[in-house]
């Protein structure tokens, strides 16, 4: 399958921190990539490199059809974000809106779609994210888990062809992380293209097609789920080993 | 004790007082969010525009915009009559103060929705009245009443160019009966009338809407 994300010799930095330092990787159509890496080797970095949040210095990104360049237009960043979904660590939610407007926000002024047509739509991801009774519910009367799972729903409402998880889990206990990687691994199922920052090694090796490993902002080691049990390098063997 | 008719003037002149501050809300509402939105505008010409005006209007004292609202624009030909003048003396100053006020709830709100708004494809501008707006005046919610309080009491300046609100009437009234103290103390229960709803409102709207800041 060809590539719908392709990242070739990306560098970025902030003044004088090189954070990306010639990073190169492929995400295939339908798959699941992993990155994996220690605080500060830059994946979620290149994450949001991936959808135009930062502005690559060198390189080339290329994201369903959109070549990210140094130089990218704010036109092109419109046209990359209607093709491609994100959810933060921090979920985001707009604190003003009901769940269900939240979701349906994009859909009615991006999309143009109508309001019972939106609604419908809203109220089917909802269900998909186990939250159907929740419509009519504000943000801050959720938990951390359920938010997190709104803000999946809110992306998966605008039909991303890819969709983005930077940390999404880290602010999570551990019964509440269970709850959201469930409705990330059904995704993976239903053949949703993802790639995701994460810390959860058993998920990682249990869902990704592939997953990376980033130090020092290059991509140190990548490979299949196996690649955690027999590491190459001492950095990657270190890390698991912590994790492990 | 006041006369059925000293009251009913009375009364009127609240009415006169409430009406002031309501086209001071509305207008000087409207003039400000224009003001709070250039102030935090990309171009820098608009945001010097909104600066230098507020920078003018805060230093200028609203009495001496009520008169050159009314002795000063009919020198230049502009015959306002007084209750003319005083609105627009009132909408200019509170336009100034509710943009700076609104500016700060702009600016409060978190990075991360933008880029949230952005993510989402909308478009700059839909991000900004959609998502920033709402929110931006939300947290100022308190400030915002706290100063519509103070426009009411700011409108008896308007007594000074003879429109007769609360203020004028019942100096007229005392020069009249002489009981200043009556007088002087049912005007202020009058202002207090007005006043308390808004702070009482103030109390609700923070309860209310700050959920997003608890």
């Amino acid at each position: 399958m060809s590539p719908i994300v392709k990242l070739n010799n990306v560098s970025k930095s902030f003044g004088s921190l090189h954070v990306l330092q010639g990073v190169s990787f492929d995400v295939a159509a339908g798959s699941v990539v992993a990155i994996i890496g220690r605080s500060g080797s830059g994946k979620s970095t290149a994450l949001r490199c991936i959808n135009g949040l930062e502005k690559i210095n060198s390189g080339e990104i290329t994201v369903c059809n959109h070549h990210l360049h140094h130089d990218v237009t704010r036109a092109q960043l419109r046209a990359l974000h209607l093709d491609v979904g994100i959810v933060f660590q921090s979920y985001n939610l707009f604190p003003h809106l009901t769940v269900g407007q939240n979701i349906m926000l994009a859909p009615r002024w991006v999309r143009k779609q109508s309001k019972p047509e939106a609604r419908e739509h809203a109220a089917e991801v909802l269900r998909k994210v186990g939250l159907a009774e929740k419509f009519d519910a504000y943000p801050e009367q959720l938990s951390g888990g359920q938010q997190q799972r709104v803000a999946i729903a809110r992306s998966l409402a605008m039909e991303p062809k890819l969709m983005l998880f930077d940390e999404v889990t880290s602010a999570l206990d551990p019964e509440l992380t269970g709850e959201v990687l469930k409705v990330m691994e059904s995704l993976a199922r239903d053949g949703m293209t993802m790639v995701l920052v994460t810390h959860e090694m058993a998920f990682a090796r249990g869902v990704a097609d592939k997953i990376v490993f980033m130090h020092q902002g290059r991509v140190w080691e990548e490979g299949g789920g196996e690649m955690l049990s027999a590491p190459q390098t001492p950095e990657l063997r270190q890390f698991v080993g912590n994790g492990l | 004790m006041l006369t059925t008719f000293q009251m009913q003037a009375l009364l009127t002149a609240a009415v006169w007082t409430a009406g002031l501050s309501l086209i001071a809300f509305v207008l000087g509402g409207a003039v400000g969010l224009l003001i709070a939105v250039m102030r935090v505008s990309a171009n820098r010409v608009l945001r010097g525009i909104a600066f230098t005006y507020i920078q003018i209007v805060q230093g200028t004292p609203l009495l001496v915009m009520m008169m050159l609202a009314f002795f000063g624009l009919s020198i230049l030909g502009f015959d306002l009559a007084p209750f003319t003048a005083a609105s627009f003396a009132m909408v200019i100053y509170s336009s100034a103060y509710f943009g700076e006020i609104w500016r700060g709830g702009i600016l409060a709100v978190p990075k991360t929705q933008w880029e949230a708004a952005e993510c989402l494809a909308l478009h700059p501008v839909q991000r900004f009245w959609l998502v920033i707006i709402p929110q931006g005046l939300r947290i100022s919610t308190p400030p915002t009443v706290g100063f519509m309080v103070q426009i009411v009491k700011n409108t008896s300046l308007a007594s000074v160019i003879g429109v007769a609100e609360l203020t004028y009437t019942s100096k007229l009234i005392n020069n009249s009966t002489f009981q200043p103290f009556i007088i002087f103390s049912v005007v202020a229960v009058l202002y207090f009338c007005m006043c308390y709803p808004l702070a009482w409102w103030s109390r609700k709207l923070e309860d209310k809407l700050n959920v997003a800041h608890r």
